[in-house]
């Protein structure tokens, strides 16, 4: 122990500074003032940097002075604490001292009046606990910084322990202009302050101890050097030369140590921790005491208050309570700043609290703090150089600021920018230079921050797309082994059939690889016949004659190819089973198959080219040559189509021959003939289309065309009947079978409902599309009516209701029935009672979703409201029904509810 | 004679020597797949929208160093095609209307109690952000949601919206200064005050 004075410390010095006037004695003529209670506190959750605190009140709670009513919230965050006793009335989004002008979630306090103090518990063995219990104390105690950013105290000293300490200077500068909090902080409360700094010294262990003051503030010197002296403290007194900003952490570590804190980093990373005096205090009080941080001293001060002064005031207590404590005149005041005239910023509203880190109200008159002057042309006269505290080339910043390039400031280190705003002070043109900085700054943040949320976004469509692939290789994998097991099987069969199976054996694999590959070339050409058939449509809508005639026969050429090489597909498998000689009866089949196979794909490629023939006759219906081309192509048509029915009959004979065989052959059978049935529909359907068609253009072909339909609709009468014949012997063969199945084909047909529900919808979704399509195109009204898609379109609409009718009918029948089947079984009925229920409900959503469509559609298209109209009356009516259904379904659901 | 064919002899040694180095360093330090398609990709906004026509944003990436125009990404807006005529060397374009228009940032969200249940947004999304299972109420992880729009075409009761991200105090960010104004002529003091005079 030391009796001399106090030590002073050496000071050494930093580059660049300014000399604004200092404006501090104002507010200190006044003693300490003591602001009454305002009549609502406002408290944000997001008073420091990091994440904002959990409320853990709840409106209407009554709390006590000092009750936790936020805590925090993730590692880089804070506690908070009623500052005074009284009731939660809300927690609301209120505006907050924020340079954006912003509202934020706050919780709004109505004092009571009584300041009743929560119990405190001091924590008096702070020399005997761990340090890291000393700081979690801290932390629920809410400290933070309190001289700018409000870093949450306890994170800052653990970062602190990673190197060992050389320096622990305690902030007491206060360089900005007006400011004069810490100077009275430090007057009113010297002995709290070295007691705080003490215990911060036990947790830290620095070498050294240093205060660091300006030489403006005598009276806080003198008092400190007393107190000091008093206790004979290792604290040393570094008085350093007033000039702005020497209270910067960085720029008062190098008066203090002599060392720069490089760029980057920490003051942590080179052996020395800051801290202002103001949370010294708050750390004596907390720990001594068991106060948390509910106040705080803040300036009031500017031309516009008619009585200056420092208060210890509340956190919460709006800025207008200040303002009328301090008697304002509300005709002086132009600008009304929180912090200093060098980096505060202008407040929007006097409504806005004070928070842990406000430290000035500056109520400026328009003399005192004029308007900028305009923005004038860099002279590159080199002063912001001069007077920039962090070494940086102001003006280079500018430039990139200014032109945006970003990557280029941060080259030259903007982030080591402290936003002083020396460079903007000394500027003989008035740029605004810390302002083009913090955009610049907040520009490349945002930046980076988007670049993080690219990088997960990419993750996880990478991780979604490994995922799908894996699932898509599995189904692969699951296909390839069924498939080979079914072959294995028939190979298995084949061996056991023939003696001389050999050969064939062989020959089977080279036939598939070579059908494989015929397969793989007409998938191949059929996608360049898409492609060009595309390019030609758009060709005839933008009417390039020559294209189109190009494109047709190279269109025509790719039919060819395809067909040529479907012919030789067709001709490969059945090389295949000829090779087994042995049993022939069963071979017969296959080639005739084949054949009608053959013939099909014939009909199908005339029909494709009949229907685009048709197309363009529907655009040119004056080419008589067209209407030649598709005369001879009907013929083709018709004339392939009597190969398939003639060849499908063949089929039915020989298979009528093997009807004997056993029922696997016999569903083969069936399965062949339903297939045969569509085609046969099919066609029919098409020929109806040409009529249709061929009447629209009132072709003369349009008789020949009826006929046709007859003869295929008879084709497919009769197939349909010889449908229903095997259809009725099979039942016959197996009806004991059916029996017990009864319930599963029910559920089937319950499916295949679904499906065809779903099917239904489809359609509808299709004609919808094209006939906005048309629309898009720009196409007339009655031509749209031509088409046949709004035909189409109700249509499916129709047979949609029907389908939805016949889908609601029948599950009411059951429901009805059950009941009363199994009386006792109560809870199976009222689930089944909760599915329709749930089913009614997404009935009626769906119905309202489609009436808000056509709403939509209403209002784009009101040339077509009547139609629209009566789509929407009849939905209306529809969701109506669905909801009656459901109160009926509810209703009864309650009813039963309320029986058992 | 002798220092001519010398000469010749030591260039062509000096040659092979190099040569062989090179050779040794192209098969050393070989870059597998195409580094320019990385960069690319890496300054696409990953939506992975597919408002540029291809599917994600990666398949643009690698369009793009076919040859494809840089200004196809809506999402990405200016700033990525400034981004990618930098990398580029190419002249910077304005935005291709066809491909839709920037638009502020928007995230998905689902009116919760119209949800069906029936999963289609949750097949549509790029990037598994949305949460739920078959007739259970589906929800959107804001946080994970790139606002690329794909989910609410295949919603069937249109219950999504697309809501725009406000700025909040955390997010928000300084404006840049007006710059020069056009009109500040009034440069010399006397100017000044013949205009307080007027």
């Amino acid at each position: 122990m030391r009796t001399e004075k106090p030590q002073t410390a050496k000071v050494f010095s930093f580059h660049g500074g300014i000399h604004p006037p200092e404006n501090k004695a104002q507010s200190l003529q006044l003693p300490l003032g003591k602001p009454s209670l305002p009549s609502e506190l406002i408290l944000p959750l997001g008073q420091h940097i990091g994440q904002s605190s959990r409320p853990l009140v709840k409106v209407g709670d009554k709390v006590l002075k000092g009750e936790t009513i936020a805590i925090n919230n993730g590692f880089l965050s804070s506690f908070l604490h009623a500052p005074t006793s009284g009731t939660i009335t809300a927690i609301e989004e209120r505006l907050i001292a924020h340079p954006s002008g912003l509202s934020d979630l706050c919780i709004v306090l109505t004092p009571d009046g009584n300041e009743t103090w929560t119990d405190l518990e001091p924590l008096n063995n702070w020399q005997d606990i761990s340090k890291t219990d000393v700081l979690a104390y801290l932390s629920e105690m809410g400290i933070v910084g309190m001289g700018g950013a409000g870093f949450p105290t306890q994170v800052k000293l653990q970062g602190a322990h990673k190197n060992p300490l050389t320096h622990f200077i305690i902030n007491a500068a206060e360089c900005e202009p007006y400011i004069t909090a810490d100077d009275m902080l430090i007057r009113e409360k010297t002995l709290e302050l070295v007691a705080g700094i003490e215990i911060l010294q036990h947790l830290v262990e620095a070498e050294n101890v240093i205060i660091g003051i300006e030489d403006n503030k005598p009276t806080a010197i003198a008092a400190l050097k007393t107190v000091l002296t008093q206790r004979n403290s290792d604290i040393q007194l570094a008085v350093v030369p007033t000039k702005y900003p020497s209270g910067g952490e960085k720029q008062l570590i190098q008066l203090l140590t002599g060392k720069e804190v490089p760029s980057g980093q920490y003051p942590a990373d080179i052996g020395v921790l800051c801290q202002n005096v103001g949370t010294c205090v708050a750390i004596h009080d907390a720990i001594t005491q068991g106060k948390p941080l509910i106040s705080r001293f803040t300036t009031l001060t500017g031309d516009a208050l008619k009585s200056p002064q420092n208060v210890e005031v509340l956190f919460g207590t709006p800025v207008a309570h200040l303002l009328e404590y301090a008697d304002y005149e509300s005709k002086k005041l132009s600008r009304l700043i929180m912090g200093g005239p060098m980096m505060g910023y202008t407040l929007d509203s006097a409504a806005v609290p004070i928070v842990k880190t406000s430290n000035c109200i500056l109520a400026a008159s328009k003399k005192e703090l004029p308007a900028p002057a305009p923005e004038q042309a860099c002279i590159r006269c080199g002063m912001c150089e001069q007077a920039c505290p962090a070494s940086l080339l102001p003006q280079q910043l500018l430039w990139f600021s200014k032109s945006q390039e970003f990557e280029k400031a941060e080259h030259h280190n903007l982030f080591d920018c402290i936003e002083c705003g020396a460079c903007s002070y000394v500027c003989p043109s008035s740029i605004p230079l810390v302002q083009y900085y913090r955009h610049s700054k907040s520009s490349i943040r945002e930046a980076r921050e988007a670049n993080v949320k690219a990088d997960l976004a990419k993750q996880r469509f990478e991780a979604r797309k490994a995922r799908q692939d894996a699932e898509a290789a599995e189904k692969e994998a699951k296909r390839l082994a069924r498939q080979k097991a079914t072959t294995n099987k028939a190979t298995d069969a084949k061996k056991a059939a023939p003696a001389k199976a050999t050969p064939t054996a062989a020959a089977a694999p080279a036939t598939n690889d070579e059908s494989k590959k015929l397969k793989v070339d007409i998938a191949i050409g059929k996608s360049k016949l898409k492609k060009l058939q595309k390019q030609l449509l758009e060709a005839q809508e933008n009417e390039h004659v020559e294209e189109i005639s190009n494109l047709q026969l190279q269109v025509t050429d790719q039919e060819k190819a395809i067909a040529a090489l479907e012919e030789q597909l067709a001709k490969t498998p059945s090389a295949a089973p000829a090779a087994p000689a042995a049993n022939t009866e069963k071979a017969t089949p296959a080639p005739v198959s084949d054949e009608l196979k053959k013939a099909k794909v014939d009909v199908a490629l005339i029909g494709v080219k009949l229907k685009k023939l048709q197309k363009q006759l529907v655009e040119t219906p004056d080419d008589q040559e067209l209407k030649d081309k598709i005369a001879a192509f009907e013929a083709d048509l018709k004339a392939a189509q009597d190969i398939v029915s003639k060849l499908s009959s063949n089929a039915q004979s020989s298979t009528n021959a093997t009807a004997a065989e056993p029922k696997a052959v016999m569903s083969d059978e069936l399965k062949k003939l339903k297939i045969d049935a569509a085609i046969a529909k099919a066609a029919v359907k098409k020929v109806e289309k040409a009529l249709k068609k061929a009447e629209e253009i009132k072709a003369p072909e349009a008789d020949a065309i009826r006929q046709q339909l007859k003869e295929a609709q008879q084709r497919a009468d009769e197939l349909e009947k010889a449908l229903a014949n095997p259809e009725t012997a099979a039942p016959k063969a197996a009806p004991e079978k059916a029996a017990p199945t009864a319930e599963n084909t029910d559920a089937e047909a319950a499916k295949k409902r679904k499906i065809d529900l779903a099917i239904a919808k489809a359609g509808i979704k299709k004609a919808e599309k094209n006939i906005q399509l048309l629309k898009d195109q720009g196409k007339e009204e009655s031509e749209i009516e031509a088409s046949e898609w709004p035909k189409k379109l109700i249509e499916a609409q129709q047979k949609l209701a029907a389908l939805e009718a016949e889908e609601g009918a029948p599950a009411p029948v059951e429901k009805t029935a059950e009941p009363v089947a199994n009386s006792e079984a109560k809870a199976e009925p009222e689930m089944d009672l909760a599915t329709q229920i749930k089913k009614e409900k997404v009935a009626v959503a769906l119905a309202k979703a489609q009436i808000n469509k056509l709403n939509k559609r209403l209002e784009s298209t009101p040339e077509e409201a009547e139609s629209i109209k009566q789509e929407i009356a009849a939905t209306e009516q529809r969701l109506q029904s669905a909801e009656a259904l459901l109160e009926k379904l509810i209703h009864s659901q309650t009813n039963m509810q309320e029986n058992r | 004679m002798l220092t001519v064919l010398l000469a010749i002899g030591i260039l062509v040694l000096l040659s092979l020597i190099f040569g062989a180095i090179l050779g040794y360093a192209n098969v050393r330090f070989h870059v597998e797949g195409d580094p320019i398609v990385d960069q690319i990709d890496a300054l696409l906004p990953q939506t992975q929208c597919g408002q540029c026509g291809h599917p994600g944003c990666r398949p643009y990436a690698e369009a793009i160093a076919n040859g494809e125009a840089i200004n196809h990404c809506p999402p990405g807006g200016q700033s990525t095609i400034q981004a990618l005529a930098d990398l580029l060397d190419v002249e910077a374009v304005p935005l291709d209307g066809d491909h839709g228009t920037e638009s502020a940032k928007r995230v998905a969200v689902i009116r919760e109690d119209e949800c069906i249940g029936c999963t289609k947004c949750i097949q549509a999304c790029p990037v598994d952000a949305i949460l739920g299972a078959a007739k259970q109420m589906h929800t959107v992880i804001a946080d994970e949601c790139t606002g690329c729009d794909l989910c609410v075409e295949p919603c069937p009761v249109d219950c999504i919206d697309m809501v725009e991200i406000g700025v909040t105090a955390k997010t928000w960010s300084w404006d840049k200064p007006q710059g020069i104004a056009a009109t500040s002529l009034d440069i010399i003091a006397t100017d000044r005050q013949a205009e307080v005079a007027h």
